[in-house]
């Protein structure tokens, strides 16, 4: 076979100097990942028989990344377009370095125009690139420290991770920050159970929690999800605690939750790109529909029961009245149920398992957003929660099966 | 006085090879608690340590004449009377501290490594060597103690024994005080992290695979 420049130059450097016993054996993950970045491998599987997909791990990751594509367009163009609502509305511009990047493409780009999808799209761009840059390379670097202490491959795990874990902070999010969370998610969250597969917890919700208990006061409240200078804006979250008539008076409708433009984390604003990608990721048969339709009956059913409270209650506690129209379209339960809850790692993965912890994450959700007045979001600790109980789920439906086959043995 | 080779071991093992915390995995329910700052965790290590050193030797003391029956709810009485008195002495010296540590000090009693020094060494050793494993145990016990809590108060308000170290941004300095660092789940991870560091570079200490 005839083998391109590329492919001969890839393979000479490997083994003269990356192969055991070379000077830089240790970085031989990192040369394994820019080899299978450009060329497929072609080792094989030794031995009998193994069930053969043309799904592997690099196009099962990849796939998720794709779908998630819509949110971030979504994302960035709604970052964009509510800062300069605001700013059309007396708020002062970002003043930090964001804003001198912008003023300095303001000559060519229309940003601060709130009526321009694409000067609010890069104006989103702005922010979101150094957020994604800086979770990239300070992950990866964790990834292939790790890779090399356990001797394997850099898998394409951290791809999916790394590119969740901007679209659920705040747009304005400390670089620094963003760092460490991500440290904190990839090594605590991943890399001490053993890396890609063996970690119980979804790593990018292991780091945006870190980031919500080690920083709250910067990455919760009013003031974060708005890329412009010291302006507050109550997410629809934070009004939900006075029901549907607050959410009213400040100008929030139903349709507008919908379609995503409302401040809130980057990526979860928009349901309507939830949907797209959760559409995508169904047809490809990578994310578990059992997952998605139990979570949304959980949720769903739960908040539509709560709306047969009676007028006290509501009374003492506007929220219950909300409805099922309200909590699926506010905060991140859409992109929790469509990318994180359905993350076939950390969920169960038996199918019965997987309904019930559909539908616990579901119905907890809406419990701490209608019950816990600390919390006015529940999607990000409840499905690390149900990641914790997903195993022993799993164990009781696993040893419930196993008694019915014994019971079916024992009477024949 | 001079020590064997066995007493030496009693000292010094609970120190670092055969550490209370993290390789017997005792006493870790007030390792979380008091190390948000160093001085509390200073004031708890002294207190644990005079507590193990002491109810060991009043238990080795005995230990011929308790009936095995017993021998548990006479170690009890030894260790609460030591531990009333502590906490009697921090009251009494220093009430803000005693304040600050809570029901902490009245729990060194439940305070497993007290008990299970007893129950382990003092109830059949000598009573040199059980002061000895009382105070090894009661300054290894410390010593996590006081890392952890160097960690905590350190990120956790940029001080360290109440002197500021990091400036924080409240008073117009530069460092972000890190509000995970003074929940107690820190502790667990800085706890967790120790242990995996120690069995990391100790290839005796890992557990068999």
């Amino acid at each position: 076979m005839k083998q391109t420049a590329l492919r001969k130059l890839l393979k000479d450097v490997g083994e003269k100097y990356f192969m055991p016993g070379k000077p830089l054996a240790k970085l031989y993950p990192l040369y394994d990942a820019a080899d299978t970045f450009f060329f497929t491998p072609d080792a094989r599987t030794s031995g009998t028989t193994h069930v053969r997909d043309c799904v592997d791990f690099k196009r099962m990751m990849i796939f998720v990344v794709y779908a998630l594509i819509p949110c971030l367009l979504m994302g960035l163009y709604n970052v964009g377009f509510q800062a300069n609502r605001l700013i059309e509305a007396g708020a002062k511009a970002p003043l930090d370095w964001h804003g001198s990047i912008l003023n300095s493409l303001s000559h060519a780009i229309p940003v601060y125009d709130s009526s321009s999808i694409f000067g609010c799209f890069v104006y989103g761009f702005v922010y979101w690139l150094p957020v994604y840059v800086v979770t990239m390379v300070v992950g990866l670097f964790w990834e292939i420290l790790f890779a090399g202490i356990y001797k394997e491959e850099v898998n394409e795990g951290f791809f999916v991770t790394g590119f969740l874990f901007p679209l659920i902070c705040p747009a304005t999010v400390p670089l620094w920050q963003v760092a460490l969370a991500i440290s904190f998610g990839v090594v605590i969250g991943k890399e001490i159970f053993g890396g890609t597969g063996r970690n119980f917890l979804n790593p990018a919700l292991v780091a945006r929690a870190f980031l919500f208990f080690a920083y709250a006061g910067q990455i919760s409240g009013d003031k974060v999800w708005t890329a412009v200078d010291g302006f507050s804006k109550a997410t629809p979250l934070s009004c939900a605690a006075g029901g549907a008539e607050a959410l009213a008076s400040a100008g929030y409708t139903i349709r507008d939750c919908f379609v995503g433009v409302i401040p809130g984390a980057v990526g979860e604003t928009s349901t309507v790109a939830c949907l797209i990608g959760m559409v995508f990721l169904l047809i490809v048969g990578i994310a578990s529909w059992r997952v998605m339709a139990s979570m949304f009956v959980g949720g769903m059913g739960l908040a539509a029961l709560l709306t047969l409270c009676g007028p006290d209650a509501v009374a003492a506690r506007p929220a219950l009245a909300l409805g099922p129209q309200w909590h699926f379209v506010m905060g991140g339960f859409a992109f929790g149920m469509v990318f994180m809850a359905t993350d076939p790692v950390t969920s169960a993965a038996t199918k019965i398992g997987q309904y019930v912890y559909g539908l616990l994450v579901g119905a907890l959700v809406i419990v701490v957003r209608v019950f816990n007045p600390a919390y006015p979001e529940g999607v990000m600790l409840v499905i690390l929660f149900g990641n914790c109980v997903a195993p022993l789920i799993d164990y009781c439906v696993v040893q419930a099966n196993i008694r019915r086959r014994m019971k079916r043995l024992e009477t024949r | 006085m001079k020590f064997s080779e066995s007493s030496k071991d009693s000292f010094i093992k609970p120190l670092f090879k055969n550490n209370p915390i993290f390789v017997q995995i005792l006493g870790v329910c007030s390792a979380l608690a008091v190390t948000t700052s160093l001085k509390t965790a200073l004031t708890m290590a002294l207190a644990v340590t005079f507590v193990t050193a002491f109810s060991n030797v009043g238990v080795a003391l005995i230990r011929k004449v308790i009936p095995g029956s017993i021998r548990m709810i006479v170690e009890m009485t030894i260790i609460a009377t030591l531990v009333i008195l502590v906490d009697q002495l921090i009251k009494a010296f220093s009430y803000n501290l005693s304040k600050q540590l809570s029901v902490y000090v009245g729990l060194i009693i439940t305070n497993c490594i007290v008990m299970g020094r007893a129950e382990a060494f003092a109830i059949k050793n000598k009573v040199g060597d059980s002061l000895l494993d009382g105070i090894g145990n009661g300054l290894g016990y410390g010593a996590v103690l006081l890392v952890v809590a160097f960690f905590r108060e350190l990120f956790g308000f940029g001080k360290l024994f109440g002197i500021v170290v990091f400036p924080t941004v409240q008073n117009g300095g530069w460092y972000v005080p890190n509000g995970l660092m003074v929940t107690a789940p820190a502790a667990f991870f800085l706890i967790g992290g120790i242990i995996w560091l120690v069995k990391t570079c100790n290839k005796e200490m890992q557990d068999a695979e």
